[in-house]
C-alpha cells in the first residue's frame, strides 16, 4: 500500500519538478525522451572495470602533450587498484595522497575511446561524489577527433564536475570554439535539502541534434542549445578571431571520461582539512539512444 | 496549510507522505515514525523567545565573572529577520558586575524532541570580528547531560548564518537546554587575558532548530584522533579526552563541537585489563594489553587508548622520620606547607601531573628543565640537618640538580642578584637508578652548587621559598620531599 502510494508521489514529483524548472525555458523545447538502452556498465564484477569498456589515461598529463592535463592538476594518473577498480558493485575511483612518479597524488582517469563512443542519446551515471577542498571529479564527454581537430574545437560537453570543498553544488558545461575554459557555457545546480558527498545521485544529460539537457537525478536544470550559446558567450565568441567562434560542435560522436583531479586551476589545491584518501563511487553508467 | 491541518491528525502513514512530498523521492519512509512524546518545537527566538523560561535568559554564576547586569537586552532597532534580535553587550574586563556574558535558554515546558532535527541554527553580527567564546546547546543547570559546544565561533561585522551540528539527535528525546553561548571580553591585541581586552556587541536572531540534510562526514573522535599507547600500572585510571565530533557544513567548512560524554558508548576490547564507564574513566584491573574505543550514533570514533598494564605501581618507601622532626613540602605521610604549587615556575614545555596508587600520590615532571615548588610564604628550615626526596627515574640519561632558595629577612622573593636572597645547588645525578624509587638524602651544608638564577651556593635557611628541580629535559617521579633534622 505504501509502496503504491510513494511511487504515486514520486511521479506527481517528477512532473512538478519538470514544471516548475521548466518556467524559464522555451516553451518549445525539445526534451529527448530516450529510452533504447544501448550501453550500460553495472560495475557488477570485481576487478579491474571491464576492458572492454574502458581505457586507462596514465600519468601527469606530459605524455599526452598537456602536463597539469591542461589544468596544472597535481595528481599522477595510474590504473592500480589503489587508484581504480571495481568492488560491490561499484567503480571505485580513489585518490591518494602519495609520492609517485614527481607527484603528490594519485588518482584515476577512465575512458572509453575507440570502445563506445555515440552521437546524441542519454549519458548518465549513479555517482557518490568525494569531498574537501581540492578534489575534483567529474563525468564527461569529449569528441572523438579530437586527434585531428584539437580541442576545443573537438567539443566537450560536461555531463557533472563538482568541486569537494561545496558539497552541495554540481555543474555542467559545455566547451567549444570561442566559448571554453573560464568562458564555457555552464550552469550550477545545488541541492537543497542533500549533499553529493553523502547520497548517491544520478547525473545525465539527453542530448539531441540541436539541444543537451541536464538533469541531476528527475531534475532537468540546464537546457543548452545553439542559440543559448549565441546569447550566454556573446562576449567571448564575439571577441574570438576564429572563424568557428560560437558553432555548435555536437553533431559527432562523443566518449565517456569519468576522473577525479586533485588540485588543479579551478579548485586549487587541497589544504590541511582535505581527508586523503577519496573514494568516488559509480554505481553505474548507462547510455540511451 | 493543508500539511499542517493533517499532521495535527497525528496519522503515521499522512506524516509519511508528507515527509515524501517535503523531502522529494530520494528518501525512505522511516519505520519509526512514533507519536513524540513531548513538542517537536523548533524555534527557539524568531522575534521573541519562543517556549522559554519566564526568565528566558539564565545566566551562568555571577561568581565565576558573569554579569548578569548589563550584557542581554531583546531590542527592535536591529534584526535579520522580523522586527527584533537579541543583543548582548559583552563588558569590558573591569566592569564591576562582571566581564562575562553567558548563560542558557531553557525550555518552560519538561523539555522538547529535537530528535528530527540535525542543527543548532542562529544568525549573528557583531560590532566587530571578535569570536564567541562557546555556543552550543544541552545545558539546563540540572544534569548537563547532553551539552553540545562549539568553541571559538569567529564572528562577522555582517549578518551570517552558524551551525552547530548535533552528534546525535537521538538522545535529545526531551531536552530543555536549548541554546547557550558564552562571550568574554574581544582580546584585540591577541596578547592574552591581562585587562587590555575591550568590550563589544553582538546581536542573535532566528536561533532554531532544523533538519538541513546538508550535514555530510561526521567524525567523532576520542584523543582528538590519536591512537595512543600508555604504559602503565594496575590500579591506575585514565579519563578518556577530549571528545570531538566534527560535521562537515554545507559551505564545505568543517565544524568541530564538544560534546558532551553520554553522546559516546566506550569499548574496552579486554575488560579483565581496563575497565571504562559510561563516562569514559578507564580503571586499570589487571596485567595485559586492552585498547579502549568508542563509538557515536554507531559510528566508530577515530582515536584509541592503547593500556599496557604491567603489575602494580610500586610507591616510594613510606618515609620512617618521626613527624616531629620534619618539615614536610610533599608527603602522604606528614602534614605538610599550606598552599603547594608542585609548579610554580618551570620550564614551558614541561608535563606535570599527579598520580595515585593505593591512596599514595607522587608527582610525574617530564620534559623537566627546571621546575619550582612553592608554598605559602617561606619556612624556616634552620633547625633541620638534611632535605629529603624520593625520585624514580623514568628516562635513562637525565641529570637532576636540586636547588633551595632562600628569600632572605625580607621574605619576598624579588631575586637572588642584589637582594638578601640567597640559593645552592646539589648534583644528585649520580644516585639516580631508572625505574627504581631512590632515597635521596642531602645535608643542607651540600648545597654548594652556584644556580642558574644567580645563586652562589650555601642558601639561608631561615626563609626558605622555593625547593628547585634542574634536569637535562628528562622525566622523573617524585615523592616525599621533607627537610628534617637527624
Amino acid at each position: 500500500m505504501n509502496v503504491i502510494i510513494k511511487k504515486n508521489i514520486t511521479a506527481l514529483i517528477l512532473i512538478s519538478g519538470l514544471i516548475f524548472t521548466s518556467c524559464d525555458l522555451d516553451e518549445t523545447q525539445e526534451v529527448a525522451t530516450l529510452d533504447n538502452l544501448v550501453m550500460q556498465d553495472e560495475f557488477d564484477v570485481d576487478g579491474a572495470p571491464n576492458p572492454g569498456m574502458w581505457n586507462y589515461e596514465i600519468g601527469d598529463g606530459t605524455a599526452q602533450g598537456i602536463p597539469g592535463w591542461g589544468n596544472n592538476e597535481l595528481q599522477y594518473y595510474t590504473d592500480r587498484p589503489e587508484n581504480v577498480k571495481v568492488e560491490n558493485g561499484m567503480l571505485v575511483l580513489t585518490a591518494r595522497e602519495e609520492l609517485f612518479e614527481g607527484s603528490s597524488y594519485t588518482s584515476a582517469r577512465i575512458t572509453t575511446q575507440n570502445l563506445f563512443e555515440q552521437k546524441y542519446g542519454r549519458f548518465e551515471a549513479r555517482i557518490r561524489l568525494p569531498w574537501g577542498k581540492g578534489i575534483w571529479p567529474a563525468f564527461w564527454l569529449l569528441g572523438n577527433d579530437c586527434d585531428q581537430n584539437p580541442w576545443p574545437n573537438c567539443g566537450e560537453i560536461d555531463i557533472m564536475e563538482y568541486l569537494g570543498n561545496s558539497p552541495t553544488v554540481v555543474f555542467g558545461s559545455v566547451h567549444g570554439p570561442g566559448y571554453n575554459g573560464g568562458d564555457s557555457v555552464s550552469k550550477e545546480y545545488g541541492i537543497e535539502d542533500g549533499r553529493f558527498d553523502t547520497d548517491f545521485h544520478v547525473f545525465g544529460i539527453e542530448w539531441s541534434p540541436n539541444r543537451i539537457n541536464y538533469y541531476v537525478d528527475d531534475e532537468l536544470y540546464q537546457s543548452i542549445t545553439p542559440e543559448s550559446i549565441a546569447e550566454d558567450a556573446q562576449e567571448s565568441i564575439e571577441d574570438s578571431e576564429l572563424s568557428n567562434a560560437g558553432d555548435w560542435v555536437f553533431n559527432r560522436p562523443f566518449y565517456i571520461i569519468i576522473n577525479m583531479a586533485v588540485g588543479g586551476d579551478l579548485p586549487g589545491p587541497p589544504n590541511a582539512q582535505t581527508v586523503f584518501p577519496q573514494t568516488m563511487l559509480v554505481d553505474y553508467v548507462r547510455v540511451y539512444n | 496549510m493543508k500539511n499542517i491541518k493533517l499532521f495535527k491528525l497525528r496519522n503515521t502513514i499522512i506524516a509519511g507522505l508528507l515527509l515524501v512530498i517535503t523531502y522529494g523521492c530520494d528518501r525512505d519512509l522511516t519505520d519509526d515514525i512514533v507519536d513524540a512524546t513531548f513538542p517537536s518545537t523548533a524555534d527557539v527566538f524568531i522575534d521573541n523567545p519562543v517556549g522559554l523560561t519566564d526568565e528566558f535568559f539564565e545566566s551562568f554564576d555571577p561568581a565565576e565573572g558573569y554579569n548578569t547586569e548589563d550584557t542581554f537586552e531583546v531590542v527592535d532597532d536591529e534584526a535579520y529577520e522580523g522586527t527584533s534580535s537579541i543583543r548582548i553587550d559583552v563588558p569590558s574586563p573591569d566592569n564591576p558586575n562582571g566581564f562575562l556574558a553567558g548563560g542558557i535558554f531553557r525550555d518552560r515546558g519538561t523539555g522538547r524532541d529535537l530528535t528530527s532535527y540535525d542543527a543548532l541554527t542562529f544568525w549573528a553580527k557583531a560590532t566587530t570580528t571578535a569570536t564567541l567564546a562557546s555556543v552550543g546547546f544541552g545545558a539546563d543547570f540540572d544534569e548537563d547531560k547532553f551539552t553540545v559546544v562549539r568553541s571559538d565561533v569567529q564572528l562577522n561585522t555582517n549578518w551570517t548564518k552558524y551551525i552547530i551540528p548535533i552528534p546525535d539527535a537521538s538522545k535529545l528525546v526531551q531536552e530543555r537546554g536549548l541554546f547557550s553561548f558564552i562571550a568574554a571580553p574581544f582580546d584585540v591585541l591577541g596578547d592574552g587575558p591581562n585587562g587590555n581586552e575591550i568590550g563589544w556587541t553582538l546581536w542573535i536572531d532566528e536561533i532554531r532548530y532544523e533538519a538541513l540534510g546538508t550535514l555530510g562526514q561526521s567524525r567523532p573522535r576520542i584523543y582528538n584522533g590519536a591512537d595512543l599507547v600508555e604504559e602503565t600500572f594496575t590500579g591506575s585510571s585514565f579519563q578518556v579526552t577530549p571528545l570531538t565530533y566534527t560535521a562537515n557544513l554545507p559551505t564545505g567548512i568543517d565544524a568541530t563541537v564538544t560534546p558532551a560524554f553520554s553522546y559516546f558508548t566506550f569499548e574496552s576490547s579486554n575488560p579483565s585489563v581496563a575497565s571504562v564507564s559510561e563516562s569514559g574513566e578507564v580503571f586499570v584491573l589487571g596485567d595485559g594489553t586492552a585498547t579502549i574505543t568508542a563509538t557515536l550514533a554507531n559510528n566508530q570514533a577515530e582515536g584509541s587508548l592503547q593500556i599496557n598494564a604491567a603489575g602494580a605501581f610500586v610507591n616510594a618507601p613510606d618515609p620512617t622520620e618521626p613527624a616531629a622532626n620534619v618539615i614536610s613540602i610533599y608527603s602522604d605521610s606528614y602534614t605538610g606547607v599550606n598552599g603547594l604549587n608542585v609548579g610554580a615556575f618551570n620550564n614551558a614545555d614541561i608535563n606535570i601531573q599527579t598520580q595515585t596508587f593505593d591512596s599514595n600520590g607522587h608527582i610525574v615532571y617530564e620534559n623537566l628543565e627546571f621546575v619550582g615548588m612553592s608554598w605559602d610564604g617561606t619556612i624556616d628550615v634552620s633547625g633541620m640537618t638534611h632535605v629529603h626526596l624520593d625520585v624514580q627515574l623514568t628516562s635513562p640519561g637525565s641529570t637532576l640538580i636540586v636547588e633551595l632558595i632562600d628569600f632572605g629577612p625580607d621574605n619576598t622573593d624579588n631575586g637572588l642578584v642584589g637582594t638578601d636572597g640567597s640559593a645552592g645547588g646539589f648534583n644528585a645525578t649520580s644516585q639516580l637508578m631508572e625505574g627504581d624509587w631512590v632515597g635521596i638524602d642531602i645535608p643542607l651544608n651540600a648545597f654548594t652548587l652556584p644556580t642558574g638564577g644567580g645563586g652562589a651556593g650555601n642558601p639561608n635557611l631561615n626563609n626558605m621559598g622555593y625547593v628547585v628541580l634542574v634536569s637535562n629535559g628528562g622525566s622523573v617521579l617524585v615523592d616525599n620531599v621533607y627537610f628534617y633534622n637527624q
